[in-house]
C-alpha cells in the first residue's frame, strides 16, 4: 500500500474509536448495488525502482531532435536555479494561499511576478496568471466585452494572422455567450492585418480588436496604428504578445496614443520547459480602471496588525467562490508553480539579460533566414516585413515529406503552416531561439539541401 | 436592533427608499445590511440614465468576502449615483441613511412605494430571519 | 524584502547572459521599446537565497499537516516529479511529430484507459487544464449533445445550494441559467425539490458525490432516474473522488460526464495554486463531443486524435495538449498505486476522516451531520464557541497555524455557520490526527480563558493577521520604488 502509513495496530485502534467493525463498514451509507467489483483495467502496482525503469525507457525512446519549431512554444535556456528552487516542497506542495499568514512565500512571489509582468507589458496591473496563452486570450475577449461599457456590441475582431490553434481555443471557450468572433484577413505581401478588411468588419460596430505582436507568421504589426484605430472606433485594444519579444518591442501599454487596454499571452518562454505542451501559464495585464473586470487571482500588498508589510489575495468578490453565477470567470486557480519559475527566470536575467536573449533570438532567426535562402533560388521568404524570431519560408516541394526526411536526420524543421493557410502553398514556419548555434543553423541548411535534391 | 428611521420605506432585500420633495426617490441599504456585510471595500454604482424595473439588480456592494446586488425598489430612470462612493465606499458603513446613499430614481409611479415595507414590517422580517 | 529592493544598477547574473548583444537594428525604431522593463538587477546567489527564504514562509504538505477540506492535500510522491522531469520529456516540443513522442503518448494513452476504468466511463480526454476547465468541458458537452439532437428548449442547469461556486459560474459560461435546489436536513439533496425543479427546460444537473458537506448522496440512483427521465444529463464534479476511489464508480451511479481533479485524487502537486489538470470522462452518448486532442492507438503506434476524428468535438481548450507534465505525474502515481493501491485510497481516506471526526466529537466539538458517516472529509461547526467566547472559525483557523497545522477550509459550504471542512487524506499518520485534536482542544481552552488571545492569532508566523480591508480599499498590486510600504 504505497504512501499509506497505517500499521495493523493503528487500524484496530482507529476502528475502535469509531465504533466500526471493519473499514468496509465505513462505506455502509453507499447503496450495496453500487459497491464496486474488483477494479479491472488497472495493472498491479510498481515499486519506485520499477516505475523508474519504465519511465526512463519511455523518455529515452522519445529522443531529443534539434528544434527549429516555434509556433507558440519556444525552446529557451532555463537557468538551473529556476527549477531547483521551484520544486522545493514548500512551493511544490502548497496550495492556493487561502491562509495568507501561512503563505507569504507564494503570495510575495506572485506580487513580484505581477510587478514584473505589468512593467514588461507597460500596463498598470497584472493578475496571478491563467492556464495558458490561448485560454488567456479567450478570457481577455470575455473581459473586453464586460469592460467596454461604451458599446453594447459582442463582436470581437480577430485577425487571421493569430495562431489558428489559439483562434480555435477562443471559439470553444466563448461561443456560448453570444460573442461573435469576426475574422479579418492579412495582406499577402506583408503578412500584416489587412486594413481595408478591418474597416469593412468595423461597419457594424465591435467591442474589441485583438492585435498580435508578433503575429503567427513572426511578422511585426503596426501595433500603434491598429491600437489607435480601435480606440477611434470606440472599441478596446487587446494585445496578444510574446514576453521575450517585449524586451525589444514597444510594450502594449505604450502602443499609439493611449496604449492597449488589455495585454495577454503565453508565458512559457519565461523559464518554463516545452514539456509537450504544458503546464505553461497565460499572463494578463490591464489598465487599473479595468481591474475589477479582470478574471483570475490577484495578490495585493497590505499591512499586518503590527504595521508590517504582508501580502494577501484581494478583489476576491469577482471570483466564482463568492460571486458564483455572476463571477468574471469560473477559473479558481492560477498556474502558481509556473509563475514561481517565471519570476525567478526574470530575476536571474534582469532587464539586460532578457534583452540579450531577445536580440540573440532575432539575430539567429535572421541568420537562419539567410542560410535557408542560400540553399536554393527556389526557397522564398514569404513576407517582406520586419519579424521577431520566426518567419515563413516557401519550399519548392510539399512540406510534410520534407519535414519527415529532416526528422530522419534528427531535425525538427519547423511547422507546416500551409496546412492552416492553404493559400500560402508549401509554407514552413521556422524559428531559431538563442539556444541555436551557428553550427546548428548550418546543420539545418545542409540537411535541407540534401533533402531537396 | 439597528437604526431604522420610521420615515423611510424598506425592501425585503434590505434597501431603503425615500420619496423626496423633488419627486425623486433616494435609495440606499439599511443599517442592518451594512452591518451584516461588514467593511465595504467597493461599490459598483448604477449607470445613470438607465431605465430599471422594480427588483432589477442595478448596483453591487462588495466587502472583502462577499458581494451583494442592490435591487431597485421602484421602477423608473436612474438619474443620479453617489460619486463619493467610488473613493469612499465606507460611507455606507458610517452613514447608511445619509452620505452613504447609493442612487436616485425618477419613479414611473410613486404608488409603487406603497408596496414596500414600513420600518416595523422590515424589523419584523429581519428578526424572523435571525 | 522584495527582490526589487535587492537590485543595484549594473549588477547581473553573468552566467545567464548570452555573450554579446546582437544588433536588432533592422527592427524599425517606432516598433521598439524605449525604456527597460522594471526587472531586478541581482546576482544569481541573491536570487537563490531570496526565493529559498520565501519558500520557507509557506506551509506545504511537505512541511505541515494540511487538512484543507475539498482540496485533498495528500503526499505528492517525489518519484512522480523526478521521473516526469527527465530531459526528453521536458524538451519535447508540443508540435513535434508523433515519432518523437511515442513514450510520452503511451503514458497518456494508458492514463486515459486507467481513468476510464476507475471511474466507469466509456472514454477520457486529458486536455482540461484544471477542474474548472473540466467542468466547462463537461457542461459544454451536455450542451453539444442537446444541440445535436435539436433539443433546444433546455436552458437550465440544476445545481445544489451546497455546490462549489465554480458549478454555477461554469453553467453561465456555457450559456445556461442556473436553478438552485436546497439541501435536506440530513445533508442529502432535497429529492422532492429536485423532482419539482426538473422539466423540459432541464439540460442537466451538476453534482458532487460525496457532496461538499462531506457525506455520500445516498439517493443518487433515484436522482439519476429523475434527471434522466426528464431528458437531462448528469455531470459529476470529481472534487471528492478521493472518497470513493476503488469503491464506487461515478459511471455506475448513472453519471454521463465527469471530471477528475488529477491534482487531488491522483496526487499531482498543487504548486501554490496550480497547475492542476481536470481530465474528463464520458458515457457512450457523449463520446462524439470529447474535447481534443485525445491520444489514440493504431496497432502499436500512438497518434493524436483531433477534430478530424471527432468532428462534433466541443473543440480545444488549450493551444496544445493541456497540462501534459501534470498528466505524466498522475500516470506515474497511478502505476505506483496499481489496482491494489487504488482500492486502498478511499478506504484509508475514510478511515482517517471518520477517526478524526469521532475524536473531535468525543472531545466535545459539534458535528454538522452527527448522524452521518464521514466520507473522506467532514464538517464541524464552531457556532457554540463563537457564541460563548466570541471566537470564530476564522480565529480557530489562524491559531491552528501557530500550532503547526494548516487550517481546514473555513466558511465553506456557506450553509453551515462557523464551519471547518476537514480532510485529513489517507497519507497522514494517526499521530498527526491525534496532534490535531489536541491542538483544537487547547485552542478551545484558550478561547475560554483568554478569547482576545485567540482572536489576535497567529503569533509565530512571518506576519500577524493581515488587513484585508486595507488590501481591497487601497489597492497595491505592484511594487514601485517610491510607493513602497515599509517592512
Amino acid at each position: 500500500m504505497p504512501f499509506i502509513p497505517h500499521t495493523e495496530q493503528d487500524i484496530r485502534e482507529m476502528l475502535a474509536a469509531i465504533g466500526a467493525d471493519s473499514v468496509d463498514a465505513l462505506f455502509d451509507e453507499i447503496p450495496a448495488s453500487l459497491q464496486s467489483r474488483p477494479l479491472e483495467g488497472v495493472p498491479a502496482g510498481l515499486t519506485e525502482m520499477e516505475v523508474a525503469r519504465l519511465m526512463q525507457a519511455r523518455a529515452a525512446s522519445d529522443g531529443q531532435p534539434l528544434c527549429f519549431l516555434g509556433a507558440g512554444a519556444y525552446e529557451h535556456h532555463i537557468p538551473a536555479a529556476v527549477w531547483e528552487i521551484t520544486t522545493r516542497g514548500e512551493f511544490y506542495s502548497a496550495y492556493t494561499p487561502y491562509q495568507a499568514e501561512a503563505s507569504q512565500g507564494t503570495l510575495q512571489v506572485v506580487y513580484e511576478y505581477q510587478t514584473m509582468l505589468a512593467s514588461l507589458t507597460g500596463l498598470d496591473v497584472a493578475n496571478a496568471s491563467l492556464y495558458d496563452g490561448a485560454s488567456a486570450l479567450a478570457e481577455a475577449v470575455l473581459m473586453a466585452v464586460r469592460a467596454n461599457r461604451r458599446t453594447a456590441s459582442r463582436r470581437i475582431l480577430v485577425p487571421r494572422s493569430i495562431h489558428p490553434l489559439y483562434r480555435r481555443t477562443v471559439d470553444s471557450i466563448v461561443r456560448h455567450q453570444g460573442i461573435e468572433l469576426v475574422e479579418v484577413g492579412y495582406v499577402p505581401e506583408s503578412g500584416r492585418v489587412d486594413r481595408a478588411a478591418l474597416e469593412a468588419a468595423a461597419e457594424v460596430g465591435f467591442a474589441a480588436l485583438v492585435i498580435p505582436q508578433p503575429n503567427v507568421f513572426g511578422v511585426l504589426e503596426e501595433a500603434g496604428e491598429l491600437c489607435d484605430w480601435a480606440h477611434e472606433k470606440g472599441a478596446l485594444a487587446i494585445g496578444l504578445v510574446n514576453p521575450t519579444a517585449l524586451a525589444l518591442l514597444q510594450p502594449p501599454g505604450e502602443w499609439g496614443e493611449a496604449g492597449a487596454d488589455i495585454a495577454c499571452g503565453e508565458g512559457q518562454p519565461l523559464g518554463v520547459p516545452l514539456a509537450a505542451g504544458g503546464p505553461y501559464f497565460g499572463f494578463m495585464s490591464c489598465r487599473q480602471s479595468h481591474v475589477r473586470q479582470m478574471p483570475g487571482r490577484i495578490v495585493g500588498a497590505t499591512l499586518d496588525s503590527e504595521g508590517r508589510r504582508g501580502f494577501t489575495l484581494t478583489l476576491q468578490p469577482r471570483e466564482q467562490h463568492i460571486r458564483r453565477s455572476k463571477a468574471t470567470s469560473n477559473i479558481c486557480t492560477n498556474q502558481g508553480l509556473m509563475v514561481t519559475a517565471a519570476t525567478m527566470y526574470l530575476a536571474l536575467l534582469g532587464p539586460q539579460g532578457l534583452e540579450r536573449v531577445a536580440a540573440a533570438c532575432h539575430a539567429n532567426t535572421r541568420a537562419l533566414r539567410d542560410a535557408l535562402a542560400a540553399v536554393g533560388d527556389d526557397i522564398d521568404v514569404v513576407f517582406q516585413s520586419p519579424f521577431f524570431h520566426e518567419l515563413v519560408v516557401r519550399l519548392p516541394q510539399p512540406v510534410a515529406p520534407v519535414l519527415d526526411a529532416l526528422a530522419d536526420k534528427g531535425i525538427l524543421g519547423g511547422w507546416d503552416i500551409g496546412e492552416h493557410y492553404p493559400e500560402l502553398g508549401n509554407a514552413l514556419l521556422v524559428c531559431a531561439t538563442e539556444t541555436r548555434t551557428a553550427d546548428d543553423i548550418r546543420a539545418y541548411a545542409d540537411a535541407l539541401r540534401e533533402v531537396l535534391q | 436592533m439597528s437604526n431604522l428611521p420610521s420615515d423611510l420605506k424598506y425592501a425585503d432585500t434590505h434597501e431603503w427608499a425615500r420619496l423626496d420633495d423633488d419627486g425623486l426617490v433616494t435609495v440606499g441599504i439599511t443599517d442592518y445590511a451594512q452591518e451584516s456585510l461588514g467593511d465595504l471595500v467597493f461599490v459598483e454604482t448604477p449607470v445613470v440614465g438607465n431605465q430599471v424595473s422594480a427588483k432589477d439588480a442595478c448596483a453591487v456592494v462588495e466587502s472583502v468576502k462577499a458581494a451583494s446586488d442592490i435591487y431597485a425598489p421602484v421602477s423608473g430612470e436612474i438619474v443620479d449615483a453617489n460619486a463619493l462612493l467610488n473613493d469612499s465606499p465606507e460611507l455606507i458603513n458610517s452613514d447608511p441613511y445619509g452620505d452613504g446613499w447609493i442612487m436616485r430614481i425618477r419613479p414611473d409611479e410613486t404608488a409603487e412605494l406603497d408596496e414596500l415595507l414600513s420600518a416595523e414590517e422590515y424589523e419584523a422580517q429581519v428578526s424572523a430571519d435571525e | 524584502m522584495l527582490i526589487f529592493e535587492h537590485s543595484r544598477e549594473g549588477r547581473t547574473a553573468q552566467a545567464q547572459m548570452p555573450a554579446a548583444l546582437d544588433s536588432a537594428d533592422d527592427i524599425p525604431a517606432h516598433l521598439r521599446r524605449q525604456s527597460a522593463p522594471q526587472l531586478p538587477e541581482v546576482s544569481e546567489l541573491q536570487v537563490v537565497r531570496h526565493y529559498t527564504r520565501l519558500s520557507q514562509r509557506n506551509f506545504s504538505i511537505d512541511t505541515h499537516f494540511y487538512p484543507l477540506g475539498s482540496c485533498t492535500m495528500k503526499y505528492n510522491p517525489r518519484a512522480c516529479n523526478q521521473l516526469a522531469m527527465q530531459s526528453p520529456f521536458l524538451a519535447r516540443h508540443p508540435l513535434a511529430p508523433e515519432r518523437f513522442g511515442q513514450g510520452f503518448m503511451a503514458c497518456l494513452f494508458e492514463l486515459q484507459e486507467m481513468l476510464a476504468a476507475v471511474t466507469g466511463m466509456r472514454a477520457v480526454s486529458l486536455t482540461p487544464m484544471a477542474g474548472a476547465q473540466g467542468e466547462f468541458a463537461g457542461v459544454a458537452m451536455i450542451r453539444a449533445y442537446h444541440d445535436a439532437r435539436e433539443d433546444l428548449a433546455r436552458t437550465e442547469i440544476i445545481v445544489p445550494d451546497a455546490a462549489h461556486g465554480t458549478n454555477p459560474a461554469t453553467a453561465v459560461m456555457c450559456g445556461y441559467k442556473v436553478r438552485e435546489i436546497p439541501t435536506a436536513d440530513d445533508g442529502d439533496v432535497d429529492v422532492d425539490a429536485l423532482r419539482a425543479a426538473v422539466g423540459p427546460q432541464t439540460a442537466g444537473i451538476m453534482l458532487t458525490n460525496p457532496s461538499t458537506l462531506g457525506v455520500f448522496e445516498r439517493r443518487i440512483e433515484e436522482i439519476a432516474a429523475i434527471v434522466h427521465s426528464a431528458g437531462g444529463l448528469l455531470y459529476y464534479d470529481g472534487a471528492n473522488l478521493n472518497a470513493i476511489l476503488g469503491k464506487v464508480r461515478p459511471g455506475d451511479m448513472g453519471f454521463d460526464v465527469i471530471h477528475v481533479n488529477l491534482h487531488k485524487t491522483f496526487s499531482t502537486p498543487h504548486g501554490g495554486g496550480g497547475p492542476g489538470a481536470g481530465a474528463i470522462g464520458v458515457s457512450e452518448r457523449l463520446l462524439p463531443f470529447l474535447p481534443v486532442p485525445v491520444v489514440g492507438r493504431r496497432e502499436d503506434r500512438y497518434y493524436w486524435q483531433t477534430e478530424r476524428d471527432y468532428p462534433q468535438s466541443i473543440g480545444r481548450l488549450s493551444a496544445f495538449m493541456g497540462n501534459a507534465g501534470v498528466l505524466l505525474r498522475a500516470y506515474i502515481y497511478s502505476r505506483m498505486l496499481g489496482c491494489g493501491g487504488m482500492e486502498r485510497v478511499a478506504e484509508f481516506a475514510a478511515l482517517n476522516a471518520n477517526y478524526l471526526m469521532h475524536r473531535l466529537r468525543d472531545a466535545g466539538f459539534e458535528l454538522a451531520y452527527p448522524a452521518r458517516r464521514a466520507s473522506h472529509e467532514f464538517l464541524i461547526t464552531l457556532r457554540r464557541e463563537a457564541k460563548a467566547y466570541g471566537v470564530t472559525a476564522m480565529d480557530f483557523a489562524k491559531r491552528l497555524l501557530d500550532y503547526g497545522f494548516h487550517a481546514p477550509t473555513t466558511y465553506f459550504p456557506l450553509l453551515v455557520p462557523e464551519c471547518l471542512l476537514i480532510e485529513p487524506t489517507e497519507t497522514e499518520t494517526k499521530e498527526s490526527l491525534d496532534g490535531f485534536v489536541e491542538a483544537m482542544c487547547r485552542i478551545r481552552a484558550e478561547a475560554e480563558s483568554d478569547p482576545e488571545y485567540v482572536k489576535n492569532a497567529p503569533y509565530t508566523l512571518p506576519v500577524r493577521r493581515l488587513d484585508e480591508v486595507r488590501a481591497a480599499r487601497q489597492l497595491d498590486l505592484r511594487w514601485t520604488p517610491t510607493g513602497a510600504v515599509e517592512d
